[in-house]
């Protein structure tokens, strides 16, 4: 049942591909814009790097998660779901897993944008994609959960965001301290317990998320 | 006929509060590095601490109305919630004006100051979720689900928050405190606890209240109802 649901969210996916490029399009100008607020000072923006491309792969994945929902909610087909007799778990991590490879796709496109932008490159480059996908994974969980509430309520596009930020911090943090290391170096190899946090914080709301999701869609 | 002991609370933790505050004030010995500016202290750690009990109630409210689906335990998180946020309003507040004369910033990114604003926003957010869900059963469960990840992330932002900070600055706060202290802020932190305890008795019965009022039968249907 997970299989078939996740194949279905990625044949969604695909088919809407126009939509990741969008998405990708407003990462990459968010990233453009935050370099605005530093100025053309090359040193801080390399220093800020990080946190730039973070806070662009979160207000990209506000688009994403909200639209995970979209199509299943026109023409109440979402009720048709709940209604195979199978898990509302399955549904759940399907969505899961698609958003949270669409992120780690959409985060690995941002950082040649970020290179090109603020000058930070790195050579470890297999440990930024284990970033990348820890911190993609910490967004997605909770925010496919919040998604599947607010994608039922009126203001949607407002409420996702509210109840999202805040809960992320923790993943957000982690994320941007374990990336600042990788780019600027890591002299005294910190990043090792920023990626343990980020793996711990996934973990929990990774479990704790699909645990509850069968009492957010049941009517 | 309502009981009227949620008022007897409220009168007593204002009498404490009362109490306990000039004793503060006037009574207790300043401080003798950070002089009168330590007073917030009576009223600050108090409200830390009934802040933390009505973050505990909300998210056992949660757990209880998500466990036995008993409307009452969505009036009595509800309730939890909004006071909840009271607290850490006034907890952000009483922290900067502390914080200005002493560190010299309204604001550090201190572990404790970060964990409450951030679980002060989360609170919000539910509020807000509560009010754009018109269905109550439905409201009832997606703000317990809420409240449950908000409550598990608050240790999570702690620690996270601690760890990040740790590594830049040692941010040195006292901890002692000596025995000519302890009076006021036992005395203001039963007043506190039990002003937490009569608005959210108060609060509860206000949303149990609206929610009779959102579920019951419309006049002149009542016959209808209870014939289906």
């Amino acid at each position: 049942m997970l299989t078939a649901a996740l194949r279905k969210e990625l044949l969604l996916q695909w088919r809407t591909r126009s939509q990741m490029m969008a998405v990708f399009v407003f990462g990459a100008t968010s990233l453009l814009l935050f370099s605005f607020a530093i100025g053309p000072n090359a040193e801080m923006l390399r220093t800020f790097s990080s946190g730039f491309l973070w806070l662009g792969l979160l207000l990209s994945s506000t688009l994403t998660l909200a639209e995970s929902f979209h199509t299943e909610m026109e023409n109440r087909a979402f009720e048709g779901l709940l209604l195979l007799p199978s898990d509302a778990r399955a549904l759940y991590y399907g969505k899961a897993i698609a958003n949270w490879l669409q992120l780690t796709l959409l985060g690995c496109a941002l950082v040649p944008v970020m290179v090109i932008l603020y000058d930070a490159g790195t050579t470890a480059l297999l440990k930024l994609l284990v970033i990348i996908m820890l911190g993609a994974a910490g967004l997605s969980a909770p925010g496919t959960l919040y998604a599947g509430i607010t994608s039922q309520v009126k203001a949607k596009q407002m409420l996702l965001p509210l109840l999202l930020f805040p809960l992320i911090v923790p993943a957000l943090l982690a994320s941007v301290k374990a990336t600042s290391l990788v780019i600027l170096g890591d002299p005294m190899g910190q990043s090792k317990a920023w990626i343990t946090l980020l793996g711990a914080f996934d973990l929990i709301y990774w479990s704790l998320c699909g645990l509850l999701f069968g009492r957010v869609v049941e009517d | 006929m309502k009981s009227r002991v949620p008022y007897v609370f409220l009168a007593l933790g204002a009498a404490l509060l009362l109490f306990g505050s000039y004793w503060g004030l006037f009574i207790a010995p300043a401080e003798q590095y950070m002089g009168n500016v330590q007073r917030i202290m009576y009223v600050h750690v108090p409200t830390a601490w009934s802040w933390m009990l009505a973050i505990l109630w909300a998210f056992g409210c949660a757990i209880a109305f998500l466990s036995t689906s008993n409307m009452k335990w969505d009036s009595r998180m509800e309730a939890g919630v909004e006071v909840g946020v009271l607290l850490a309003f006034m907890l952000c507040c009483q922290g900067a004006i502390w914080a200005k004369p002493t560190w010299g910033v309204w604001w550090d990114w201190d572990p404790r100051l970060t964990s409450v604003a951030v679980l002060l926003v989360a609170s919000l957010g539910i509020m807000a979720l509560r009010s754009f869900v018109d269905d109550p059963h439905r409201r009832a469960i997606w703000s317990a689900v809420a409240t449950i990840i908000a409550s598990v992330d608050l240790p999570i932002v702690y620690f996270s928050v601690k760890w990040w900070n740790s590594l830049h600055q040692q941010q040195s706060t006292p901890n002692t405190v000596s025995s000519a202290f302890y009076i006021p802020l036992r005395v203001n932190a039963f007043g506190v606890l039990f002003l937490m305890i009569g608005f959210i008795w108060l609060r509860t019965r206000v949303a149990a209240l609206r929610l009779r009022q959102e579920t019951a039968i419309p006049h002149g249907y009542e016959e209808a109802g209870e014939l289906a």
